[in-house]
């Protein structure tokens, strides 16, 4: 039963098959049974998701077609949700009600999204491994010794493992991508100003983006729908016409032009079977009448530092708010107001996250900001160059999503070794490009994520080509032997 | 770059995290991996380049002055650690 995919319960649900109810029920059991071996849930929100699922049943019988109406959903813990804690993976939140709804969960709600919990995730978006959360690390459905990547690892987890059908991330340099590949989902960070971060906590805003995670490229495009539009409440909102991004669904792919960047296949790191499952799908598009080129992005290699001056330096002054005074954790008994901040923020937040504050802190400070933050932003305009050459030539690029296979926990202990496991995602970001991760073949057991990057706003292309691919492959209906 | 754990100790004061000397001394080893790693950006041909703040070089979105966010007072202190009387309260700042 929980194979099925979110598109097609929503069909189900219109035709009546099954209730809003049912489905709830069927994967609020499915949480209660399943989740302790992965800990994808940082809290579960069954007596209102049955509220939700009974009001939707009501609409469906009065033959309302919202897109998500009675669809089971879980939002990320990073979307704020009026009434219900929203903790962002750290205990700087972990006593956070969240007064109001982020828009996301405002626009899902309409759409008639029930939602069954929030995930968990890195301690605010920080990682790509799901360890360093307050709530513990979650665990890889396909190897509970392996991570799911992050940091949107709970979201990833919890849909590979058909915990729930679809759930929602964000990505700011590959915390939808990472984790969609190595849990053999689908996941896709729209264009930077697609979708609303109002009530999204803040990481680094020039980059931070939310986007849909589900079983297939359909799920995501229908996911997408009811979650992006211009929102007046984000001032980097676009303001563009609202946009169908299943309409490319069908497109056939004969002279569609892909671009293989050099850079992200000659890179030492790349782990050699992972190149092996790249092939093989670049020959499947091939196929289906796709013309395959290589491209160049010179400055590639510059990414990972580049996003580590500007994504800290944005992180230093975001956190800046959480001070112990008017909402979050505050320490015991301060001493003066001094202490009041800096014990506040000492044990409220943890290792990678203080780690991330110093570096951003220590880039902006007086006499450093030109050599490091002014530096970074000139670097990211030539990354963000390069993108554009290649798109005059190709229509969409093609590149593994990551280096290696899923790693086990605790395996990456120092910080730069980990920022690495984001090589090829992070570079979107800065560009501000759409990209998604697919599910392409699996590797002793282990998936592997296939990576995408399209044009500024053209993500019902990059959908409609990963939907083309799979209706060739059936990676995507994949799902691990215990979770099954 | 290296940071040592005086060096370390000092961004921690400016970022606002307590930080004692054995905290410090173990993160005086990734910051400075860090630094290192970043360094890379030396190398980099950006001679005329014009920074990149926003990725699609938006200008910021201007608004009529007026009120639209309704009153959410009673919300907002609810959720705070310590209000009395409708106020914030922090440890004595005038003796």
């Amino acid at each position: 039963m929980a194979q099925e995919t979110l598109s097609g319960w929503v069909r189900k649900l219109q035709a009546r098959e099954i209730s809003s109810r049912e489905l709830t029920q069927l994967y609020l059991d499915r949480i209660e049974r399943l989740d302790p071996e992965l800990n994808s849930f940082i809290t579960v929100t069954a007596e209102q998701a049955l509220a939700q699922a009974d009001a939707a049943d009501a609409r469906l019988a009065q033959g309302e077609q919202a897109p998500l109406l009675g669809v089971p959903i879980a939002q990320k813990d990073i979307f704020c949700t009026e009434g219900v804690r929203t903790s962002c993976g750290s205990r700087m939140l972990d006593p956070f009600v969240s007064p109001y709804n982020a828009t996301v969960v405002e626009r899902m709600n309409a759409a008639g999204a029930v939602m069954l919990g929030k995930t968990n995730m890195d301690e605010f978006a920080m990682g790509s491994s799901n360890e360093t959360s307050f709530y513990g690390p979650v665990r890889n459905p396909w190897d509970t010794g392996r991570v799911p990547g992050g940091s949107s690892g709970g979201s990833a987890a919890a849909v590979g493992a058909r915990l729930v059908p679809g759930a929602t991330g964000t990505d700011t340099g590959g915390s939808i991508r990472q984790p969609a590949a190595f849990c053999g989902i689908t996941g896709l960070k729209p264009t930077y100003g697609r979708v609303s971060r109002y009530g999204m906590i803040a990481f680094a805003s020039s980059l931070d983006q939310g986007g849909p995670m589900a079983a297939t490229a359909e799920d995501c495009g229908r996911m997408l729908n009811a979650m992006a539009g211009f929102d007046e409440r984000d001032s980097t909102s676009v303001e563009r016409p609202a946009e169908d991004f299943t309409a490319g669904l069908n497109q056939d792919l004969k002279g569609l032009r892909i671009g293989l960047p050099t850079e992200f296949f000659g890179e030492a790191g790349l782990d050699e079977r992972v190149r092996g499952v790249i092939d093989a799908a670049i020959e499947v598009l091939k196929g289906r009448g796709a013309e395959v080129r290589e491209v160049g992005l010179p400055n590639s290699h510059l990414s990972v530092p580049a996003y580590y001056v500007v994504a800290p330096a944005e992180c230093s002054s975001n956190l800046a708010r959480f001070d112990g005074v008017r909402y979050g954790y505050r320490c015991e008994n301060p001493e003066d107001l001094m202490d009041l901040y800096t014990r506040s923020r000492g044990e409220g937040f943890g290792d990678e996250v203080k780690r991330r504050i110093m570096v951003g802190t220590y880039v902006l400070s007086a006499g450093y900001y030109d050599a490091y933050y002014l530096k970074a932003q000139k670097v990211r305009r030539i990354i963000a160059d390069d993108f554009r050459r290649a798109f005059a030539d190709v229509d969409v690029l093609l590149a593994p999503t990551t280096p290696e296979l899923p790693f086990a926990l605790g395996a990456k202990a120092d910080p730069v070794s980990m920022y690495l496991s984001d090589i090829y995602t992070i570079a979107a970001n800065l560009a501000g490009l759409p990209a998604m991760s697919l599910p392409a073949g699996e590797i002793d057991g282990l998936p592997v994520g296939l990576q995408l990057i399209g044009n500024y706003f053209d993500e019902a292309r990059l959908l409609g080509v990963a939907h083309q691919y799979q209706q060739e492959t059936d990676w995507h209906t994949r799902v691990p032997a215990a979770f099954a | 770059m290296s940071v040592d754990t005086s060096e370390v100790r000092r961004i921690a004061h400016l970022s606002r995290l307590a930080m004692n000397d054995d905290q410090a001394r173990d993160f005086a080893g990734g910051l400075s991996d860090i630094f290192a790693f970043v360094e890379q950006l030396d190398g980099a041909a950006i001679e005329g380049v014009e920074p990149m703040a926003h990725p699609l070089d938006a200008e910021q979105r201007l608004r009529p002055d007026a009120v639209t966010e309704p009153d959410r007072r009673e919300a907002y202190q609810a959720i705070a650690p310590a209000v009395e009387g409708g106020l914030y309260l922090v440890p004595r700042v005038i003796e």
